[in-house]
């Protein structure tokens, strides 16, 4: 359960961000998990509104985007999309030689403000 | 204030009925000013960005004075502390080491570390999961003296959270003890992602386990192909040669290789 620190991070930039931008209306907040990341959404979720309580967030929407994982092979040369975080390999010739493109993030992707 | 676009107006749409009681009306919404200022910053910043440039710091503190760092991370109980013991027993004397500890509670790790010559400090997180390089970078002035070459990071016994937070290490060590069984790497895949040394522990125990070598190996290059596997038993000094083999390796390689 690192969704509660990682929670507290999230508010602590966003928080920067509204005094940076003189924003006085904060209206939605979007983020992107990554499969591979280890960012639980539920928990994540679940520690938001407990953080913001109380600060200019409170109230205000979280929207996940879940990023799949994604891996460029280094025999073949293509991209694929593994079904399962725990199978790193090449959709397309199935080398293990893969190296992650997409998956790993855990970004703050956008703040909707008034 | 409005459920579409946060403006103020939805307050008003309430009229006094007949009754003197309040009615919700079904709003319809205006398109006004703070409609059109209503704007989306695109931001495209990792989350942990403040960690990350903490871990960064100690990086390059620990690069100026050509000290080599690295974090354990396993689940509680997988022999990260007895590891710990017989390393600096025997490597501290040929080259000096610096030991950091994190546990939620109790220093029991640190005092057994202790008496071994390293210095070793402990950060008690108390209720948190995981060490994060601020809690590093607040003690590594007291707690790797110059001359230090090596430095080991005991992170907090637990295979999920500590896999999210860089330490400004240069190298994350995941420990395995064979009595955990051979699928956890498919089940903590982070972990085993991030780390590019898995250390199999404990195994004086094999004798008594039905573990499968070739399947625990596989399930780890699943994860992380290129990953270096050790296997060792502290206890019995077994496969600890090639350890500290390692160690001196990396050290002398130079940090950041």
């Amino acid at each position: 359960m690192h969704e509660l620190s990682l929670a507290m991070a999230l508010v602590e930039q966003l928080q920067e961000i509204l005094a940076q931008e003189k924003v006085s209306k904060p209206l939605a907040v979007t983020v992107a998990i990554g499969a591979l990341s280890g960012v639980d959404h539920e928990a994540l979720s679940f520690c938001y509104p407990l953080v913001t309580a109380g600060t200019s967030l409170e109230g205000v929407a979280l929207q996940v985007e879940e990023v799949r994982l994604r891996v460029r092979c280094q025999d073949c040369g293509r991209e694929s999309q593994p079904e399962e975080v725990y199978l790193l390999n090449c959709g397309a010739c199935a080398s293990a030689r893969v190296e992650v493109v997409a998956g790993r993030e855990f970004t703050l992707r956008a703040l909707e403000v008034a | 204030m409005c459920r579409d676009c946060g403006c103020e107006t939805g307050l008003a749409q309430t009229m006094r009925g007949l009754d003197g009681r309040d009615i919700d009306l079904p709003y319809t919404h205006v398109l006004t000013e703070e409609k059109s200022a209503r704007r989306t910053l695109e931001l495209e910043t990792r989350v942990l960005a403040k960690n990350d440039a903490l871990a960064a710091a100690n990086r390059r503190w620990l690069a100026e004075r050509g000290i080599t760092a690295i974090n354990l991370i396993s689940s509680p109980g997988a022999g990260k502390t007895l590891l710990l013991e017989r390393t600096l027993e025997l490597l501290h004397p040929q080259l000096p080491c610096a030991v950091i500890v994190g546990d939620l509670q109790t220093d029991n790790d640190a005092r057994r570390l202790r008496g071994k010559g390293a210095p070793v400090h402990q950060i008690e997180t108390r209720s948190s999961c995981h060490l994060d390089a601020g809690q590093v970078s607040r003690i590594l002035d007291t707690a790797v003296p110059t001359g230090t070459r090596l430095l080991i990071i005991e992170n907090v016994g637990n295979l999920v959270c500590p896999a999210a937070f860089d330490l400004g290490e240069h190298l994350k060590i995941a420990l395995l003890a064979v009595t955990e069984g051979e699928d956890k790497p498919l089940k903590y895949p982070v972990l085993f992602h991030q780390a590019p040394v898995v250390m199999l522990t404990k195994i004086d125990l094999l004798p008594h386990l039905t573990w499968d070598r070739t399947q625990c190996h596989n399930n780890i290059r699943r994860i992380h192909p290129q990953a270096t596997i050790m296997e060792l038993s502290a206890l019995r000094g077994t496969g600890m040669a090639a350890w500290l083999q390692f160690l001196q390796d990396l050290v002398s390689r130079g940090c950041g290789s």
